[in-house]
């Protein structure tokens, strides 16, 4: 079981109290009903799955129940940084060099 | 009476407390404190097992959890059987009732020994090769043969009447390993004040202290000092002592899971005692003291009973006080076979050759040896073990060959060196590094917080150990913020120390030879078989394992995988750390399923969830249905009802006068705020802004993708309060959506979600008469059709309780929704009952409440629709506020195959022959005379038995259904095609004139 | 028909009875009892930042903005439970509902005193009886007296409240209460190892 710091109760807690809720930073158009098709299937469908470092959503449900995104890297199942819902993509990690 | 091998006055045990056991059935008597290994030694006893593929006889390899040979059955009543216990490791108690496993009809005289002739049959990868042909025949011929001749005991089949226990612990510094190292980190740690968790297999702390006469710490006897200083210890507030306790996983973040065996040693465990106790503790450090394993010499036959590692023969005599024989040699490739020797020779046991393979080694405890008389032989090997239940000589030869000698013995004592336990180390993910040197893999780099210290981090001797440890555990303290604390390191007065040794098969066994020399006893692997795995083209170690099983076996190849992997490397001609190891999996020694379920079973499987009516319902004599965790009234029979006539009664009931129903289950969700409007508007594909406050609304929930995610009617208590209802099943989910886009989509809405399903208890009133049964029991609301309307919902009271009263309709019938605190729900509910029973109402349960709604056409989300239905199809168009820029799903459902034609709709189905009720679940075709596999159109979601249509009904998804309508469809089954017509959705008072009624 | 309905609607409003869930319930176990607590007003509230000292004013508690902790005065305890989230807790029969709806400043107070079931949890092996299900560090220094959160027992959800060094406060959703004092009393059997 990992521990999660949520960046909303400032400490790092059980993992069962958290849900993921797949990738981050994925914006919902302000007018998604005049999209393409091809830009809602890149919104609604498409996930980079990558091998190494993914921005996701996690959702602190059993704690504060907010929702927030992290930084974690598939290979090692290690969290980088986690960081409230609504602030930007980090644009450097902590003691990141690959 | 002393048994025919304890010796008086060796050991620690005390004579005086007997323990009686069987074995076999045959009675024996050890003593308290012993194992059941070490009773069985004491009697004489070597045979224990028959081994797995080759059924040959076995007996004790070791004194601990590595054992590989030594499974046998504890059985302790019917549902108590335990299979695969180590007879090492199980303590003895006054009754201990054992069984000998894998064998048929007794252990002396196995039939399946006949494997060990045909063993040519048998090699690596057997099953790959053997088994192959034809494919059927392995599921119903094979595997059940080989699973029934290869079994490794007997499951209980009855339930485990036992209970288990769960804790999660957190501490500063968990020290894993309770030997000399582990004691010491302890001990450091704890002076310093911090939280201390120190956890050990064994029922004794002391490690190799058990056997190691040699060692004197703090003016003791090792043995003596380890059980002192763990006093000192379990005294100590900040630290929790466990024995009897396996560190079997260490996962990510210092996250380590033990078992704590609490029942399984016991003669009568106690009621409320657990059998076992699942420890998950989260450890700022941990400290590995996990020590190391001696591992056996490979030569042919050596696993003869009688055949055993010399520090095993030493912890029998030193600790238990047990001669394994009385005339033993001993065949090794290291120091440590000679301690065990001298204790031995120093008991009155004949020792009657030693043999080392080695040249000339030189150290004082081969001059004790000598001095003690014995014979000593350098470069020479045993070649082979004789004898068949019970090893009898070994033959010895010099190593680069030469004349035989046979030597009469009745135990073999072996050492081929010591191999760390990195087990745990290397589950935590750190990577081992090969010491050319000394031949082991020790811990290389670090992926955690933890430290490897002693025997397992490949240091010798005590006092290096006791350094490392000691030093280990202060650093572990200070490093999560301990202040220093007074120094007091045990001191070492005396100690034994010993490396080396060798790895792979002995002279006698190397390549070329096809004798049994075992490298896995457990799975029955030999030099030869690793050796042809190679041959056969597997070159990597994992696969060499998997050919051969070496490995796999439930000792997790413990004293097998450094050989397995020497020899592999030899055939390969690679240099060992280029092979490399296998991977260490969780667990390190077996762990029970009860251990892993703890208190999840029974009741506290899953919650049950009663709502606040249940009672009443129960009394009542309602049946009961699970939705999700919810039990719900199903239906209330009568006395001499089946379920359909008591289904057809409700039905009718509250058609003609009036029905109460539970609907407590319902998921309600209070939205708050000034913007709630907005987002509702944002949430459903409903119109919201320009709902009066008092009104209510069928609301439609999608998801992005355009399909029905939810549905429920929501009210409008003012202008910035909504309550909304949501589906049973659906509660938990759609919360979490509303939140997810409350929170990550539109966050700039001033707006609240907050879960109210279980603040109120809800009581269904449905039929012509709800309003007279409901009315005399209300304060402050005005009842009439003009001032209370269809779809309209007041706050007031209720038997003087508040209630937030909805007139809407589930069933097509004048009906009332009403809402009041979940505690009074009861009340209330009996309070309506009994006004109910003046006009000739009843109780129905859900499946009336399906029956009547599917009368109506009313939908039911997740049984209607599946994920794949758009309001379109379900002919919930009117319900989609054409006139709305956003809403979550208004993309989505415009995607081209969402809009095309063919879409399966939702429309009724009537069968050609009333009376026949189709199956939920049925395919419909158009043409049932077609050829097998038939074109299928679409499917039946709900169908019934409609008393009040006098006929059955059903609701189906049909391609293109709406442009069918009087169409014939078939629904093909088994024994027969049944005729339907394809018809609206409506099957009872299709123009509505009975929400009014 | 509809008018002689409505008329009646004045005539007798008997008074229902409170049946809370579990109530009284109780159980003692080697270094640890559990008790139902007695029925209790709640409220959850919902406000940012800007609306805390006027709500913290109304309610006469002040609302903890640090997670994992709560404020209690006069039988009034409220308990952080996110970062615009509080529970409200009232032992003393006093609506915290009607003190908020005096308050203009933007919030969202919603009664959900009937939604929860209160245990507690007392004695010196209460942590450990929680410890069973519950994967948070209860020790002192990591939940000391006065800390709240909300987190898991077992398979379902609570919000755990520290009032004394051995005592706690389990509340957890009514259908969910049955399990939930099934769970503690399984485990208090064995705490006190
Ligand atoms: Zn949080």
């Amino acid at each position: 079981m990992l521990l999660i710091r949520c960046p909303y109760c400032e400490e790092e807690r059980p993992e069962l109290e958290f849900r993921n809720a797949g990738e981050a930073h994925i914006a919902r158009s302000a007018n998604i009903a005049g999209e393409s098709d091809d830009d809602f299937e890149k919104f609604f469908f498409i996930r980079s799955n990558p091998k190494g470092i993914i921005y996701e959503r996690w959702r602190h449900m059993h704690g504060c129940a907010r929702f927030f995104n992290a930084v974690r890297d598939t290979v090692t199942d290690k969290f980088i940084m986690t960081y409230k819902a609504g602030e930007p993509k980090p644009a450097k990690l902590p003691g990141a060099s690959k | 009476m002393i048994e025919a091998f304890r010796i008086p006055g060796a050991g620690r045990l005390k004579q005086a407390k007997t323990a009686r056991f069987s074995f076999d059935g045959q009675a024996y008597a050890g003593v308290e404190g012993d194992t059941l290994a070490s009773a069985l030694l004491a009697n004489g006893v070597h045979l224990v097992g028959r081994s797995f593929k080759y059924h040959r006889p076995r007996g004790f390899l070791s004194a601990g959890a590595e054992e590989p040979n030594a499974l046998v059955q504890i059985e302790r009543d019917a549902a108590r059987k335990t299979p695969n216990v180590r007879a090492t490791v199980q303590e003895l108690y006054d009754g201990l009732t054992a069984q000998s496993q894998n064998r048929w009809p007794s252990l002396s005289f196995d039939v399946g020994a006949v494997n060990d002739i045909a063993s040519p049959l048998f090699s690596a990868g057997f099953y790959y090769k053997t088994f192959m042909w034809p494919k059927s025949a392995w599921k119903n011929l094979y595997e059940p043969k080989i699973r029934a001749a290869a079994g490794l005991g007997v499951a209980p089949d009855q339930p485990d009447p036992d209970h288990y226990s769960a804790r999660f612990a957190h501490c500063d510094v968990l020290v894993l390993g309770g030997g000399a190292a582990g004691i010491a980190a302890a001990l450091a740690a704890a002076e310093t004040g911090v939280r201390v968790m120190l956890a050990d297999e064994q029922a004794d702390f002391g490690g190799s202290l058990r056997f190691e006469s040699g060692a004197r710490i703090e003016g003791q006897d090792g043995f003596a000092w380890a059980q002192a200083a763990v006093a000192k210890l379990r005294a100590m507030d900040n630290v929790r002592v466990l024995s009897r306790t396996t560190a079997f996983g260490y996962y990510a973040q210092n996250f380590v899971g033990l078992v704590e065996r609490i029942g399984d040693h016991l003669q009568k465990p106690g009621r409320d005692l657990p059998r076992e106790r699942l420890w998950q503790v989260r450890a700022k450090r941990v400290v590995l003291a996990t020590g190391a394993i001696e591992r056996h010499m490979v030569f042919a036959d050596n696993d003869r009973p009688g055949v055993m590692l010399a520090s095993a023969a030493r912890t029998y005599l030193n600790h238990y006080g047990v001669a394994v024989g009385k005339n033993v040699g001993v065949y090794t490739a290291n120091d440590s076979a000679y301690a065990a020797a001298i204790d031995l020779k120093k008991a009155g046991v004949n020792v009657a050759a030693i043999v080392d393979l080695r040249d000339n080694p030189t150290g004082p405890v081969i001059n004790e040896a000598r001095a003690l008389g014995m014979e000593v032989n350098f470069g020479r090997a045993v070649i082979r073990a004789g004898g068949k239940l019970r090893v009898s000589s070994m033959t010895v030869q010099p190593k680069n060959g030469g004349g035989e000698r046979t030597i009469p013995v009745d135990a073999i004592l072996m050492s081929a060196g010591w191999t760390p336990s990195v087990h745990l180390f290397s589950q935590s993910r750190g990577k081992v590094a090969f010491n050319d040197e000394t031949k082991r893999f020790v811990p290389g780099t670090y992926a955690q917080d933890c430290i490897s210290v002693g025997a397992c981090n490949g240091t010798d001797g005590l006092m290096a150990t006791i350094d490392e440890a000691y030093a280990a555990g202060t650093k572990a303290a200070k490093d999560v913020g301990a202040k220093a604390a007074k120094s007091t390191k045990p001191k070492i007065d005396a100690s034994e120390s010993w490396s080396r040794g060798m790895l792979g098969a002995a002279p006698g066994a190397g390549p070329g030879t096809t004798v049994k020399a075992f490298v896995d006893f457990q799975n029955d692997v030999t030099a030869k078989d690793i050796r042809q795995a190679v041959h056969e083209g597997m070159h990597s170690i994992e696969h060499v394992k998997r050919f051969t099983t070496n490995g796999m076996a439930t000792d997790q190849g413990k004293t097998s995988n450094m050989h397995g992997l020497a020899i592999a490397a030899e055939t390969l001609g690679k240099p060992i750390p280029q092979v490399g190891l296998t991977t260490f999996r969780a667990p390190y020694t077996p762990v029970t399923f009860g251990s892993i379920v703890g208190h999840a079973r029974g009741e506290l499987f899953d919650p049950t969830r009663k709502t606040a009516i249940q009672p009443w319902a129960e009394a009542h004599g309602a049946v009961f249905e699970d939705v999700g965790q919810w039990k719900r009234a199903w239906y209330f029979p009568k006395p001499g009802e089946d379920m359909h006539a008591a289904v057809d009664r409700e039905c009718v009931t509250v058609r003609t006068t009036a029905g109460l129903f539970d609907a407590s289950t319902l998921g309600k969700i209070e939205v708050v705020g000034p913007d709630a409007a907005k987002f509702m508007e944002l949430l459903y594909t409903n119109p919201w802004e320009k709902l009066e406050p008092g009104r209510c609304r069928y609301g439609i929930m999608l998801r992005e993708d355009g399909f029905i995610y939810d549905d429920g009617v929501v009210g409008r208590l003012a202008p910035d309060r909504f309550h909304v209802t949501t589906t049973t099943g659906g509660a938990p989910r759609v919360m979490n959506h509303m939140e997810d886009y409350f929170q990550t989509e539109f966050p700039h809405l001033n707006v609240w979600l907050t879960s109210i399903t279980e603040q109120w208890a809800v009581i269904a009133v449905q039929g012509p008469k709800s309003r007279e049964i409901i009315a005399p029991l209300v304060e402050g609301i005005d009842m009439s059709d003009e001032a209370l309307p269809h779809m309209s919902v007041r706050e007031g009271k209720i038997c003087g309780v508040p209630t937030r009263l909805f007139r809407m309709s589930f069933t097509g019938e004048r009906g009332f929704e009403v809402n009041v605190p979940a505690d009074y729900g009861q009340a209330v509910w009996e309070a309506l009952w009994a006004e109910g029973q003046k006009h000739g109402a009843g109780a129905y349960g859900t499946e009336a409440m399906h029956v009547l709604r599917a009368e109506k056409g009313y939908i039911i989300v997740g049984q209607d629709t599946d994920g794949t239905v758009t309001p379109n199809d379900a002919g919930l168009d009117w319900a989609v506020g054409k006139k709305k820029a956003d809403f979550v799903g208004i993309r989505g459902m415009a995607r081209p195959d969402l809009v095309a034609k063919g879409r399966k709709q939702l429309v009724g189905l009537k069968t050609k022959d009333p009376k026949v009720v189709l199956e939920e679940g049925a395919q419909i075709v158009g043409d049932p005379k077609q050829a097998i596999p038939m074109k299928m159109i679409g499917h039946v979601t709900s169908s019934y038995w409609s008393q009040n249509c006098g006929r059955s009904i059903a609701l189906a998804l049909v391609a293109g259904g709406r442009d069918r309508m009087g169409e014939t469809l078939y629904v093909p089954m088994p024994d027969k095609v049944i005729e339907v017509e394809v018809t609206g959705m409506v099957f009872f008072d299709e123009k509505g004139e009975r929400l009014n009624g | 028909m509809a008018k002689a309905a409505a008329k009646k609607t004045a005539a007798v409003t008997p008074s229902a009875e409170r049946r809370p869930a579990l109530a009284g319930q109780e159980l003692s176990a080697t270094g640890v009892k559990l008790a139902v607590l007695p029925p209790a007003e709640r409220i959850s509230l919902r406000a940012p930042e800007a609306s805390v000292a006027a709500l913290s004013k109304a309610l006469g508690v002040t609302l903890p903005r640090k997670p994992k902790t709560s404020v209690a005065k006069a039988g009034r305890t409220a308990l952080w439970l996110g970062p615009d989230e509080w529970l409200v807790l009232d032992q003393a029969a006093k609506d915290p509902l009607a003190d908020c709806a005096k308050v203009t400043a933007l919030h969202s107070a919603v009664g959900i005193s009937n939604r929860n079931v209160a245990i507690a949890v007392t004695g010196p092996a209460a942590a450990a009886t929680i410890n069973a299900g519950c994967p948070q560090d209860l020790s002192l220094d990591a939940f000391p007296v006065g800390a709240a959160s909300r987190t898991i027992l077992g398979k379902v959800e609570i919000v755990l409240l520290r009032t004394a060094a051995d005592a706690f406060r389990v509340e957890c959703w009514r259908s969910f209460s049955d399990y939930v004092f099934t769970f503690l009393s399984e485990a208090a059997r064995d705490a006190a190892a």
